[in-house]
């Protein structure tokens, strides 16, 4: 199911994130005050706010099987996270070597954007072992949405206190007074919005398939009588879909 | 504050561009190969069930 129409939304995905990248560079114009190093905003800004929704959504997800106790919620909820935490990680470095040209340092503790980022990313990194640390599976989803749901609703929070703060040194960017974009910069910074969703659902979609795969896998050889009774149950991170074979 | 020239930004951004591109091919390509994978498994054990229905056709 999750495979259906990978290949295509692939090949959009792809051919998106090279025309952002073919406007971000040569068709956009340099900022008065950045000149070229601005360029790297448009993969960076957009990755960052994909981050924060990632995490907001994998947030309702998770409501979404503590309501129905649906394990297919939980997956759809790690694998979002998963996500986030890739292109998480991605915010940082970008971000960093940024940093680095425009202010002459790789990181300033000082700047509460920057630091409640690692804050949220701080946090979503203990989802993982979190999961790991509880071996009944039933009761690993139930308490990794739990976590994902007050995480989600951290991460708004977060945002919301940060942009109120009064001392920062980190660019606004979609500010009504002096961030707001002109013209050419706006379409690109847009049209990379556009290409980098793509990109977070092509990559979701991608994961979920191999999920998918990997529990029918695990049924079919139920099936045949594979498993093996005396070998101890493999304790995993990853939530285990016992709905593998339904549609969905 | 001047901005800077371009053969002092160029490196930042080609920098950010690159660990960018290559985060996410590091994570296609891991993904790609547990695919793979998981699509032999598949395949291998699609034949054997259809081995085991036919020896159970024969038999019946």
């Amino acid at each position: 199911m999750y495979g259906k129409g990978l290949r295509p939304l692939s090949l959009i995905t792809a051919a998106s994130v090279a025309l952002t990248l073919v406007a971000a560079l040569y068709w956009a114009p340099n900022d008065a005050y950045l000149g070229f190093l601005q360029k790297i905003f448009y993969v960076h800004v957009p990755l960052a706010i994909l981050t924060l929704c990632g995490f907001v959504a994998a947030g309702l997800m998770a409501i979404m099987h503590l309501r129905t106790r649906d394990s297919r919620w939980d997956m759809r909820s790690y694998v979002a996270i998963h996500i986030s935490l890739i292109f998480g990680v991605t915010v940082l470095i970008t971000g960093s070597i940024w940093a680095r040209g425009a202010w002459g340092h790789w990181w300033v503790w000082q700047d509460p954007t920057l630091v409640s980022f690692l804050l949220v990313m701080l946090l979503y990194a203990t989802y993982q072992p979190l999961r790991f640390a509880i071996e009944d599976p039933e009761l690993q989803a139930r308490y990794a949405s739990v976590f994902a749901v007050t995480a989600g609703a951290f991460v708004p929070i977060c945002f919301i206190v940060v942009r109120l703060a009064p001392g920062y040194v980190h660019p606004r960017t979609l500010s009504n007074i002096n961030g707001n974009l002109p013209g050419r910069m706006q379409v690109v910074f847009y049209l990379a919005m556009i290409s980098m969703t793509l990109l977070w659902v092509t990559l979701w979609r991608f994961e979920m398939t191999a999920k998918h795969v990997a529990a029918q896998i695990r049924r079919l050889r139920g099936l045949l009588g594979e498993e093996d009774d005396a070998q101890p149950v493999r304790r995993s991170a990853a939530p285990s879909l016992t709905h593998a074979g339904s549609p969905s | 504050m001047a901005p800077l020239p371009l053969h002092t930004a160029g490196p930042y951004v080609a920098g950010a561009y690159i660990a960018f591109f290559l985060i996410v091919l590091i994570y296609v390509a891991i993904m790609a190969s547990k695919l793979t994978r998981s699509e032999r498994t598949l395949t291998e054990l699609t034949e054997r069930v259809e081995q085991r229905q036919r020896g159970e056709e024969d038999d019946g």
